[in-house]
């Protein structure tokens, strides 16, 4: 308790962006209130034509999808040995492991009977995909918190414990790697059973393998855009050294799944759709905005090491993906269900407010953990909503 | 094959006797409504002159069943596809995936479940037909063995050519239904799917799923095969200049 009392954080001054979170986090608790008692209908735009919304589409999708960096850089750093990565290798965890837990409280919104979550975990079915991304989540979830810990025990100094994950690390991030290849490939194969509804322009048999491919570039992007954010909320340098062969490794990532899109479209006979359809402009805005100008743009040496055009590149990877899952979950699918759906104010709410509190807690973290290289960030700018 | 429904456009008068006979039998409250909704497990839909059924088809191999998490929805070997109110956690996964759109939601109420027809799994327990063909004055709606019904469907059609399309919808509509249906107008027309493949949808999950063990096998193996490479070469590499040390590869030997 004591250590906690002096890491509280000193001088804090309620800014800008405090006001912002408080406001936001004030609103989520109202539209949860209204959600349990009248019911989903009460609170968003979903309905028997359109059943999975934004909560689904934003929310579990690019929630899971973006915390994708923290697989990949623990597999760079202890599979692959490039031990150079280590210095952002905890704050990447962090922001998975949030990430993870972003999706769970938005899933706790999204179910209908969220007190019975633990229902997949007694009564099985194999067949089912959702069966498999439950249990990966669940299991994922729990390794991230795992990895994670060595942080939080060396702030209270145990150390027994720390060296005891230390020895286990090479199983846990293979683990680790496991459970998020097949979840992140199963949020893709959770579409493969509505071949009939989901349009032609991201229908694929290889949706899994599409879902799993542009996570890893995104989730990379994410690890920039994520340093970036660190940079400019808590004063810190960004790691140029590093996120420059990081910015490598999404377009080679990127560039691949460009070319499967492109393929699954041209087997699909789908290209005919592109300029005279709705779905088609969509299609246009996602795949050249989101995959082939950061394939392009971090193709150059020059681009890749400037810090603004680095993380631009970043950010444009990054939104081609939430562009790219909200196409698939719910453009796609809007022609087949007969409706449009917009999603309601006030589950535009809930996904926003998860989004502040996550960076809230982010902030947090910083202040109290030794997340980055240099130690908790104590004496940087006090905002609680800092990112 | 269990038993099944045969519904014949050419007969039903629209009088709504089925749907009546339905919310009485389930206890579902409110009028009919023009839609299915999770109170309205079954209705009558006037298209194209004639009138068309609307309730749940019974698939042989349903998606819903294959898709929910829980395993709430299952089908039973008399025919219907019953689901489990007490198991269902409320993903909605269900509705996303039956192709033809069945399962509805109580999105009005805090504790909602999923709403369609269940073939009246418990008057078929006890011998009876569904209370819906009980309930048909104009024997549109026929309850019997499924095979039964295939060969009257197929009776029909032969006997008076021209009066029906040669088609039985449901025979082979995503792998097959336990409800039939005939008509003399096309089907797209009366509002029903016509683009179903006649592979069950749950089986391009299934060739995923059931690939996860060998994968997880064999993606195990590689991911530490790749550590093993990486661990000895920096062992090696630190032999080389510093002797006998070994680095970070240590718990790699045996």
């Amino acid at each position: 308790m004591n250590t906690l009392a002096t890491l509280a954080p000193r001088r804090f001054r309620p800014g800008f962006w405090t006001a912002i979170f408080v406001i936001l986090f004030l609103a989520f608790c109202s539209v949860t209130v209204i959600r349990f008692t009248k019911g989903l209908g009460a609170v968003t735009n979903l309905s028997d034509q359109f059943p999975w919304g934004l909560w689904i589409g934003f929310d579990l999708l690019c929630g899971v999808g973006l915390a994708a960096g923290a697989f990949t850089l623990t597999a760079v750093v202890h599979l692959f040995n490039l031990k150079r990565f280590e210095p952002i290798v905890r704050p990447t965890i962090l922001t998975g492991f949030l990430g993870y837990a972003f999706v769970i409280v938005a899933l706790l919104l999204d179910l209908g009977q969220p007190w019975r979550i633990w229902h997949a975990i007694v009564y099985w079915n194999t067949h089912s995909v959702m069966f498999e991304v439950a249990w990966c989540v669940m299991l994922y979830t729990t390794v991230l918190a795992v990895e994670f810990s060595p942080v939080v025990f060396e702030r209270f100094g145990f150390h027994a414990p720390s060296r005891l994950i230390h020895r286990l690390i090479t199983p846990l991030v293979i683990l680790g790697v496991i459970l998020s290849t097949l979840h992140q490939s199963s949020l893709g194969s959770l579409y493969l059973i509505v071949p009939s509804k989901l349009h032609p322009l991201w229908y694929s048999p290889m949706l899994p393998l599409h879902f799993y491919i542009s996570a890893i570039g995104a989730g990379i992007g994410m690890v920039i855009l994520e340093s970036y954010l660190s940079k400019r909320a808590f004063h810190r340098h960004l790691e140029m050294d590093l996120l420059e062969p990081l910015a490598r490794g999404m377009v080679v990532a990127l560039g691949i799944y460009g070319l499967m899109r492109l393929q699954a479209i041209a087997r699909n006979h789908a290209f005919g759709s592109l300029f005279n359809s709705y779905e088609g402009r969509m299609f246009l805005v996602e795949f050249l905005l989101g995959v082939v100008l950061p394939v392009a743009l971090m193709s150059f040496r020059r681009l890749r090491t400037n810090p603004d055009w680095l993380v631009g590149g970043a950010f444009l990877a990054v939104l081609g993906f939430v562009m790219n899952r909200l196409n698939v979950s719910i453009t796609g699918m809007e022609a087949a269900s007969g409706t449009r759906y917009i999603p309601s104010a006030m589950e535009i709410i809930v996904s926003v407010g998860l989004v502040a509190t996550g960076m809230a807690v982010f902030a947090f973290a910083v202040h109290l953990f030794p997340i980055f290289p240099e130690g908790p960030v104590a004496g940087a700018k006090e905002q609680s909503g800092g990112a | 094959m269990g038993m099944g429904l045969l519904f014949d456009a050419t007969r039903c008068i629209g009088c709504g006797a089925c749907s009546s006979a339905c919310k009485e039998q389930n206890k579902l409250p409110g009028k009919v409504e023009e839609v299915l909704t999770a109170y309205t497990w079954t209705t009558v839909q006037e298209k194209e002159g004639l009138n068309v059924r609307r309730l749940c088809m019974h698939c042989e191999v349903p998606t819903c069943a294959s898709v929910c998490p829980v395993a709430a929805l299952k089908k039973t070997p008399e025919g219907p596809v019953v689901y489990d109110a007490e198991r269902c956690m409320g993903c909605r996964y269900c509705m996303m995936a039956c192709p033809f759109e069945i399962p509805k939601y109580q999105w009005d109420r805090p504790v909602p479940v999923v709403g369609k027809c269940i073939m009246c799994a418990g008057r078929l327990k006890e011998g009876k037909p569904t209370a819906c063909a009980a309930a048909c004055p104009a024997e549109a709606t026929t309850f019997g063995k499924k095979e039964d019904l295939i060969w009257e469907a197929r009776t029909r059609i032969r006997q008076k050519p021209g009066a029906y399309v040669d088609h039985i919808y449901g025979l082979t509509e995503a792998g097959g239904t336990s409800v039939l249906m005939i008509s003399n107008v096309p089907f797209d027309k009366l509002g029903l799917k016509s683009n179903l493949p006649a592979e069950p949808p749950a089986m391009r999950t299934w060739q995923v799923l059931s690939n996860i063990p060998d994968f997880v096998a064999v993606w195990g193996v590689f991911l530490y095969g790749v550590h093993w490479i990486t661990a000895r070469r920096e062992d090696v590499a630190n032999a080389g200049s510093n002797g006998n040390r070994h680095g970070n590869g240590r718990e790699n030997r045996s």
